[in-house]
């Protein structure tokens, strides 16, 4: 191994902390080639592991919740769904339904385009539009529900 | 890209036919409820926009296009929910047997199948009513 090659890598060093020292040293199983491309955990798996769990666990209420108020409205026309949509916890519930949804779905389809999609730049781009539909999914749902509830349309 | 197996990996398991198909169904589902989000925030900013505007979205929502789109975001919803209480009980390490994870698959299949029965029925009831010039 040459000098140049040491220098890289050095450059890929893993962080100090959550046990990143334990890679280095003659235990190191890694080639000098993947320490110097870098790739592997990049350690954020668990928040989106557990954000998904999170969201599911809120989502099975909520959406139940959501589906059988839909069924049970007497009509759908605007005076009854405004009303309805104007009480206090169906507001709350409704936001809570529309924030923990845009979240799920945003962390599913995420890892479906991740899984599918493999040139890096069209991956890139197609995450990027996940992320800015679910955002404004979130932010359009809210706006719309407080809206109502603060009675801004009448 | 590189010239080599990428992640799925598909072709290295060993899969027995009710784990794709469960997998995959899963996952189908998802992106289908994920379409759905525009249609509920569709709805929601008509309901924003005032009694005109809300009239002329409901008269979208309650074309025939728009009712096979809630039957078909309905049984997506029956499966996506039964399929991810599947996975939240495999979450907690129970059920991972693999007669227990068939059986499961059986009841996944039953009960979304009857839920979205159950859903798709009271749907029509709502249009029926609706169709005859009940409470619109």
């Amino acid at each position: 191994m040459t000098k140049s090659s040491g220098s890289m890598s050095s450059a890929a060093q893993p962080r100090p902390g959550r046990g990143g020292e334990a890679r280095q040293g003659p235990g190191n199983l890694r080639s000098p080639l993947g320490r110097a491309i870098g790739a592997g955990c990049a350690k954020q798996g668990v928040q989106h592991w557990w954000t998904q769990r999170l969201s599911a666990v809120a989502l099975v209420p909520l959406a139940i919740w959501f589906a059988v108020s839909m069924l049970s409205l007497p009509s759908h026309d605007y005076s009854t769904v405004s009303a309805w949509m104007a009480q206090g916890w169906t507001s709350v519930f409704l936001i809570l339904f529309v924030l923990s949804a845009a979240w799920h779905s945003q962390l599913g389809v995420r890892v479906v385009v991740e899984d599918y999609v493999h040139d890096s730049g069209t991956k890139s781009l197609a995450l990027a539009l996940v992320t800015f539909f679910h955002v404004v999914v979130a932010v359009a749902g809210v706006f719309a529900i407080l809206k109502v509830a603060f009675g801004g349309a009448a | 890209m590189a010239d080599r197996p990428l992640s799925p990996h598909l072709s290295v398991y060993r899969m027995h036919r009710y784990t794709v198909l469960t997998s995959i169904t899963n996952r189908f589902t998802g992106v289908v409820l994920s379409a759905g989000l525009i249609v509920l925030v569709y709805w929601l900013m008509a309901a924003a926009g005032g009694a005109k505007a809300y009239a002329r979205a409901l008269g979208v929502l309650s074309s025939g296009l728009f009712q096979a789109i809630f039957l078909l975001l309905l049984a997506a919803f029956s499966y996506h929910l039964f399929a991810g209480i599947r996975h939240l009980i495999w979450d907690s390490g129970r059920g991972l047997e693999r007669r227990q994870s068939q059986r499961s698959a059986w009841l996944l299949g039953i009960a979304s199948l009857l839920l979205f029965a159950g859903l798709a029925w009271w749907a029509c009831l709502h249009w029926a009513i609706a169709g005859a010039g009940g409470p619109q």
